[in-house]
């Protein structure tokens, strides 16, 4: 057993509203650069819908995940050879057109145009090469089921479905779906990319770019099957959703968790059993997949787990924060999250509990109380379509576990509203879904309630380095483990240990650009952390000087 | 023999030499950032798939010709009991086929370049200087192969002399100049393009990825382990980043 921990994220579907609040701030923090105008590191897609690229979900097509070679796993668009013999030109690279071509408006002939009888009109300008431009697709283009039947048809998770689906359009049934990069166990991004400029931090499983060794192949960005690296085409590298890491390393949630006003996405750490990966990875059947990835999964109450992960030198509060992780409640102890697209065979590491609402939706719009658990057990198992498009989406198309984590959920709501309305209790409808009462109401509390802290539970500053600067100008006390412990500096992030001298170079160094000599050797008042008197911080008197 | 021929085939290619490898070492400390293939493909894909391959792999037999006529002297050809004939033969129509193939793939290249708007608005500066002279350094190599059709000329007893004697440290300046004017020009305009080197997109042929063959296919890092960069002071340290720790 070989333990690590990995930051995981749980949203919840039937909360989101499609807002696209998590898509714009994010886009604000990471990708409102030249080079990046077309990247969304989180987007939110309206489900049935082609999605963000275009069809992504189509491996026929773009190649991306594993397939299984002869019982073992191989990237789909093939192992190693194969890739460097495609290295100078990626054949399944998507195009611009495939996400969008990024514009903007030529706002400045609204107030320069000459006066005419015509109101001047901003007219749309690639953001690319700058001519005129038709606006023909976006990175919402079908957002509401937008476009119609037409754009419906060409969802790749639709397609699977084939004839039985009739889509009748007015009554179709909707959902949202936000992604960001699954930050996989078993990324594809990280095995096609040649430079080995991809990788999965150890320490808490994020997958990053190093920016200093990508080289531009570009084979991550077809090599992940969710699409989820994007080519700078200005500094042609690639970039791909940090996971907000500089945040998450302060024990911040991620900016799109931060900022989302449903409140439906969890953070916290899921501890796993490496050595299982790779296996669970390859099993040969699809449907699988599921159970597989939820047995690489420990369980952090587990003494010998704790200790075999003490031992592999996770923090003790990485093992404590495990404990007390919505993710892992939601995804292991009341098995409501299910992972996307598990048949990419990637093991990805941001779980959806699916959305109950459609099915609600259906039986009340057809007369019935939907929120009775009798019609909603019916419907859960007689709304075939809603059932099949989820568990195309989640579970390679098995329905059962999509089915049993939708019926949890109704179950939910009906011991909830039994008592809400003062009604008796019936235990019997929690046994049904396999969970006791109490369990339930927990599970309530954290779908329904939770706080912020029970939301994200993310353990802080985890390197344990003690500042630099500790020893030689604060209390010997302040350090970790001391009375005084240094304090976790959530705000500033990270502060660099050795701010002082590094601030007071930038006044003596011969870089300074305006040459003020009177500035040699000051300190920057904007870095001190306000302990000790810093080198510079007074200046010098003239006798110490000896002038 | 003039000084313009000691300076040209005695001294220049020394100076070509130190560029070109102080200038990539000075780029990949400074400036590893800039070491990309600063691909166009995402604007444009249809002419790429066929003018990017068709490109570079002929290049790659160009650069494979350029070699064995280069380092392989005549007397081990001769003891092998190839004639210059046929030898020459052999050359003429490999290396004639790989450097056509390679100027069209260029050449589909350059119009892609030129004629698509996107790809023409992502050309960088050194792109401009890098784009004439490789198609000049190209062309010159292909008139110089057609050349020896009309008449004869073995480089492999001048210029591949020339050549060969650098490494001795004893240019023999003779041999490059008696050359016909079409070798020196090629070479000329190819000590040019190595001068270039370091300084433009060219750079991302010194980071071709053949370490991947022999590589696990997940790359674990660890936060752990400081990050340095190259380039940094001491004292100077940074938050991110980390030393790879493969399995």
């Amino acid at each position: 057993m070989r333990v690590m921990a990995q930051v995981a994220m749980v949203m919840n579907l039937d909360k989101c509203i499609g807002c696209h609040t998590c898509s714009v701030t994010c886009k604000q923090t990471w990708t409102n650069r030249e080079g990046t105008e077309y990247a969304w590191f989180n987007n939110v897609e309206t489900r049935p819908g082609q999605g963000y690229p275009r069809g992504h979900e189509d491996q026929d097509r773009w190649k991306g995940g594993w397939k299984l070679k002869h019982g073992r796993l191989v990237p789909r668009a093939g192992g190693r050879a194969r890739r460097l013999a495609r290295l100078f030109a990626n054949p399944e690279l998507p195009s611009l057109d495939d996400y969008y071509q990024p514009w903007t408006y030529d706002y400045e002939n609204l107030t320069s145009a000459p006066l005419g009888d015509d109101v001047p009109t901003a007219r749309p300008r690639s953001l690319v090469d700058g001519r005129p431009t038709d606006v023909t697709w976006g990175p919402n283009w079908d957002d509401d089921l937008g476009g119609g039947p037409d754009v419906l048809a060409a969802d790749p998770v639709l397609r699977k479905m084939n004839d039985r689906v009739r889509l009748e359009y007015e009554q179709a049934f909707m959902f949202y779906l936000p992604r960001i990069c699954e930050h996989c166990l078993n990324p594809s991004c990280v095995a096609v990319c040649p430079s080995g400029a991809i990788y999965k931090r150890i320490e808490d499983g994020i997958v990053l770019v190093d920016q200093d060794r990508c080289r531009g192949w570009r084979m991550c960005v077809s090599g992940c099957p969710y699409k989820k690296v994007y080519f700078n085409h200005q500094t042609g590298k690639a970039e791909k959703c940090t996971f907000c890491y500089p945040r998450v390393e302060a024990g911040a949630p991620t900016v799109c968790s931060e900022t989302c006003v449903g409140r439906l996405r969890y953070l916290g750490v899921m501890l796993y059993d490496a050595d299982r990966v790779g296996e669970a990875a390859s099993v040969p059947d699809e449907h699988d997949l599921y159970e597989a990835q939820l047995g690489c999964f420990l369980d952090p109450d587990d003494p010998d787990v704790a200790r075999a992960a003490e031992e592999s030198g996770i923090p003790h509060d990485w093992i404590t924060a495990a404990r007390r992780s919505p993710v892992h409640a939601l995804i292991n102890r009341y098995r409501v999250a299910l992972p996307l697209h598990p048949e990419y065979r990637t093991m990805p590491m941001v779980w959806y509990v699916p959305p109950l609402s459609p099915v609600v939706d259906a039986v009340t719009a057809g007369g019935h109380d939907g929120e009775d658990p009798a019609n909603l057990f019916g419907a859960i198992d007689s709304l075939r379509i809603p059932l099949e498009y989820l568990a195309h989406l989640f579970t390679a198309g098995d329905t059962a576990p999509v089915e049993a984590a939708l019926c949890r959920l109704a179950a939910m709501r009906a011991h909830m509203r039994r008592i809400n309305l003062g009604e008796e209790h019936d235990p019997e409808i929690a046994r049904a879904v396999g969970l006791d009462e109490r369990a339930i109401e927990e599970m309530y509390r954290l779908l329904a309630l939770a706080k912020y802290e029970e939301r994200y539970v993310i353990p802080t500053t985890y390197n344990g380095t003690v500042p630099d600067d500790v020893a030689g100008t604060g209390c010997s006390l302040d350090g970790d483990g001391g009375p005084g412990m240094y304090p976790s500096d959530v705000e500033g992030f990270h502060v660099p240990p050795q701010r002082e001298p590094v601030a007071a170079a930038e006044f003596s160094g011969p870089g300074d650009p305006g040459g003020r000599d009177e500035l040699k050797g000051r300190v920057n008042l904007l870095n001190w952390n306000g302990r000790g008197r810093p080198r510079g911080l007074f200046p010098r008197r003239s006798e110490e000087n000896g002038l | 023999m003039t000084h313009l021929d000691i300076a040209l085939w005695g001294a220049l290619p020394y100076i070509v030499l130190v560029v070109l490898v102080a200038g990539s070492a000075w780029r990949y400390r400074y400036d590893r950032f800039g070491f990309t293939t600063r691909s166009s493909q995402i604007h444009e894909s249809r002419l790429l798939r066929v003018g990017g391959p068709l490109f570079h792999y002929a290049l790659l037999f160009v650069i494979g010709g350029h070699v064995t006529g280069l380092l392989v002297p005549e007397m081990v050809t001769d003891r092998l009991d190839v004639s210059e004939n046929s030898y020459h033969d052999v050359a003429l129509i490999m290396g004639g086929s790989a450097g056509v193939a390679a100027v069209a793939g260029l050449a589909i290249l350059l119009y892609r370049r030129l004629r698509v708007p996107a790809v023409r608005r992502a050309t960088s500066g050194t792109d401009r200087a890098v784009y004439p002279l490789l198609a000049a350094a190209m062309l010159g190599g292909l008139v110089a192969t057609a050349s020896s059709l009309a008449n004869p000329y073995d480089y492999r007893l001048g210029v591949s002399v020339w050549f060969r004697s650098l490494f001795d440290l004893d240019p023999d300046v003779a041999a490059m100049a008696h050359a016909p004017f079409v070798y020196r020009l090629h070479a000329l305009l190819g000590m040019a393009m190595f001068m270039l080197w370091p300084f433009s997109r060219l750079v991302h042929a010194l980071t071709a990825p053949v370490w991947y063959l022999a590589r696990p296919y997940v790359v674990y890092r660890s936060r752990a382990v400081p990050y340095r960069h190259p380039a940094a002071r001491p004292g100077d340290t940074r938050p991110t980043g980390a030393g790879r720790t493969p399995r």
